[in-house]
């Protein structure tokens, strides 16, 4: 990590450790936009780390950017930072202009249509299951203009939203747009199938994950060293012992297996090269959020399962998390196809030749 | 926050030179060995192989000269991962170069260091680990086996049992009680070299449930062993032992060993016919190469540490009971999507690499330390014990 990446990891805890307390994670989870917590974000660099600093950004790699995912994933933040730091790259990477405010992003390539000209376009179409739609100022979407797809970016007073949430209690709205003007429109590059959101978004939720499972294994060690039952702490039980094990093995399995997959970015001559490993890290942090989440239950007993005690904001969220942008079934179809076709030969080959540098 | 240890290890700008050198010499010195060889992975042995190696120089390389060749420890994971890939049958000279010598080297004496390390380096000398007893398995520390002073050395008597190629091996490092435990049971061990041709060693093979003859029991019936055969201090053995083990975790062989399996998984996937391919194939294999990558990752940021000199024993234990979990998990995989009896004598490369890992997973959760002792030692690192 680089200095200023051990800096903003920094204050991202000690934001998220002072403005996301469970009062507010409550009041979020109804319907109120953490007015504290997002300026706060904003005035630290925190919301556009990957933005070149001509941009106005950090320009961070995308390594030096995890603790801040993680960190995000590890309070349950409840507020689009992720949204906001992919598509703000995605913007700047496609020479578009990163707005002001929190942006939010969608994946789907076949439900917006664009007309018109460099002159003046439209947009119309719907789109489902946007994270944070009505929340966030802009959108960044994929439109068809004919055969070619084209990143749009659409302000939030040009849609009408229809209210959403996912279990995690985060806003998952579908919003219309109607012959509405983009705020900008760029190309997408060409040979390039998977949305660009899908990808990116993939590999954020998949360290925003890997923050939330050690966050569920914090809870777990803290409240097995206090919870006292047949005259002992519930950690000196050996079945409990055995049960946060595993979870630790899968919390460090999350971790690295996200880590890996930004390094990848990084190192790959084209970000979009590095899609076998962003599957990896959403299949294998897909698959430890459920190993965790339901550890993180049994270990907790009844007081887990209460809207008091703050476990569901992380487990709720995990829930959510691994099925959004491309659930493990999605990314291990795609890395499997890849795979077979290589060969059985080339099976071991191909692992160690990633990332492709 | 339980933040773990696992910062990403980038090999070495060396590494992929000598991965192709390795792979060439794996592709022309093995061009004739049958899979089902290679499902044994490490397990399989094969003498004049590890000569070979011996000779390449890829033995003992991470070692002082003028024993090793002083390569770094990731330069060897290098060299050790394209062996278990390839299902080398690399258990000859396995726990020679893995514990036995790194033990020598570390606790032993000039003169011990110059008799057995050549030999080790050579790819000539065989070594086996006399832990566990007949009542004393996870709980080493209550071994019997007795050395009691002579002139001039010791005489050992008692008995070691599931010694992976006793039978096999010239020397063994012998854990003994050499004095009494009083309040600290860990007190009163000691580590012999053994040479297993001394008169009054009896080495016996156990078959085991494969039908195969690995494991051994060893009886010591008033066995000599002459003072400078003593490795480090007298009643230091806990330690030792402790340090010796965590040569042991972590490594690429606690993920690879079923891997000739997956390779056949693959094969078999891509000769279905197309039409009958289906999503279901593709989304296990693509989990099961998930995983696969992830532990590789976990396990080379291990090797990096171990190369830095630092100890990260939680990390590496989290590595070795998630690898093993992950060994265990293939043939259960291989069973749901082709539903192939395993076979033991006709059959394609997929059946007979089947039959031997369905049977032989059953030990992968065992050796090296069970999973119970493995996430008691993760929970200690977690502070609930």
């Amino acid at each position: 990590m680089s200095d200023i990446s051990t800096l903003l990891a920094e204050t991202c805890t000690r934001l998220f450790t002072d403005l996301v307390t469970a009062d507010s994670l409550r009041a979020a989870e109804a319907g109120e936009w953490p007015g504290d917590l997002w300026p706060a974000l904003e005035e630290n660099g925190l919301t556009r780390p990957l933005v070149p600093e001509a941009q106005g950004g950090v320009g961070l790699t995308w390594q030096d950017t995890f603790p801040i995912l993680f960190a995000a994933g590890y309070h349950a933040a409840p507020v689009p930072l992720a949204e906001t730091i992919v598509a703000g790259w995605q913007l700047a990477e496609a020479g578009m202009a990163v707005p002001d405010g929190a942006i939010t992003l969608a994946d789907d390539q076949t439900s917006l249509d664009l007309a018109g000209s460099d002159s003046a376009w439209h947009v119309s179409g719907r789109l489902e299951q946007v994270p944070w739609a009505g929340s966030a100022d802009h959108i960044l979407a994929i439109a068809k203009n004919d055969d070619q797809r084209k990143l749009v970016l659409l302000e939030r007073d040009r849609i009408s939203v229809e209210s959403d949430t996912n279990i995690g209690r985060d806003p998952r709205g579908a919003i219309s747009v109607s012959d509405a003007s983009p705020a900008a429109v760029a190309d997408l590059p060409n040979g390039f199938m998977p949305a660009p959101m899908l990808l990116f978004a993939a590999l954020a939720r998949s360290a925003q994950m890997a923050g939330a499972i050690a966050g569920v294994l914090d809870l777990c060690v803290e409240y097995a060293g206090d919870r006292e039952q047949f005259g002992r702490p519930l950690a000196k039980f050996q079945a409990i012992q055995h049960q946060l094990a595993i979870l630790a093995t899968e919390a460090a399995a999350a971790q690295t297996a996200a880590q890996y997959a930004c390094r990848a970015v990084d190192v790959t001559p084209r970000a979009s090269l590095a899609i076998q490993e962003i599957a990896t890290a959403k299949i294998r942090t897909g698959e430890a959020a459920g190993k965790a989440a339901a550890i993180g239950h049994q270990v907790h007993g009844a007081i887990g399962f209460t809207e008091e005690y703050r476990l569901h904001y992380l487990t709720r969220r995990l829930w959510s998390w691994r099925s959004e942008f491309g659930a493990e079934l999605l990314w291990a179809a795609h890395l499997g196809a890849v795979i077979t076709a290589g060969g059985a030969d080339e099976l071991w080959p191909h692992i160690t030749s990633l990332p492709k540098e | 926050m339980q933040a773990f240890n696992l910062d990403l290890c980038e090999l070495p700008p060396s590494a992929a030179a000598l991965r192709e050198e390795v792979r060439a010499f794996l592709g022309e010195t093995l061009a004739e060995f049958a899979v089902a060889g290679r499902a044994r992975s490490w397990v399989g042995f094969d003498g004049d192989f590890s000569a070979k190696l011996g000779a390449r120089g890829w033995l003992g390389m991470t070692w002082p000269e003028p024993y090793g060749r002083e390569r770094s420890a990731l330069e060897r994971y290098v060299v050790i991962e394209e062996l278990l890939a390839a299902g080398a049958p690399v258990a000859a000279h396995w726990i020679g170069e893995r514990q036995s010598g790194p033990l020598i080297l570390r606790f032993g004496t000039d003169d011990q260091q110059k008799r057995l390390l050549p030999g080790i380096v050579a790819g000539k000398s065989f070594f086996c680990i006399g832990m566990s007893e007949p009542n004393s398995g996870s709980d080493l520390a209550s071994i019997r086996t007795r050395g009691v002073r002579a002139d001039g050395g010791w005489v050992i008597n008692g008995q070691k049992v599931w010694t992976t190629y006793a039978h096999k091996s010239h020397y063994m490092i012998a854990l003994v009680r050499t004095g009494e435990a009083g309040d600290n049971r860990h007190a009163g061990l000691s580590q012999f070299i053994v040479d297993l041709s001394t008169t009054g060693v009896t080495v016996r093979p156990i078959r085991n449930m494969i039908g195969d003859e690995e494991f051994n029991e060893v009886i010591f019936e008033d066995v000599f062993i002459p003072d400078d055969m003593l490795v480090g201090e007298e009643g230091n053995g806990w330690q030792q032992v402790i340090a010796e083990l965590a040569f042991e975790r972590s490594g690429p062989d606690r993920f690879l060993s079923s891997f000739g399996l997956i390779v056949e998984m693959v094969r078999r996937a891509g000769e279905m016919p197309r039409e009958k391919q289906s999503d279901r194939t593709d989304i296990a294999i693509g989990r099961l190469v998930a995983h696969l990558i992830t532990l590789r990752q976990m396990s080379l940021a291990v090797a990096a540490q171990l190369d830095a000199g630092v100890q990260p024993v939680v990390e590496a234990t989290v590595v070795k009971d998630l690898g093993v979990a992950f060994e265990q998990s293939i043939p259960e995989i291989a069973h749901e999507l082709f539903g192939v009896s395993p076979r033991l004598d006709g059959g394609d490369d997929f059946e007979k690499a089947l039959a031997y890992v369905q049977q032989a997973n059953v030990s992968f959760s065992l050796r090296g330390g069970t999973t119970e002792i493995l996430r008691g030692v993760i929970a200690r690192g977690l502070g609930l014990r």
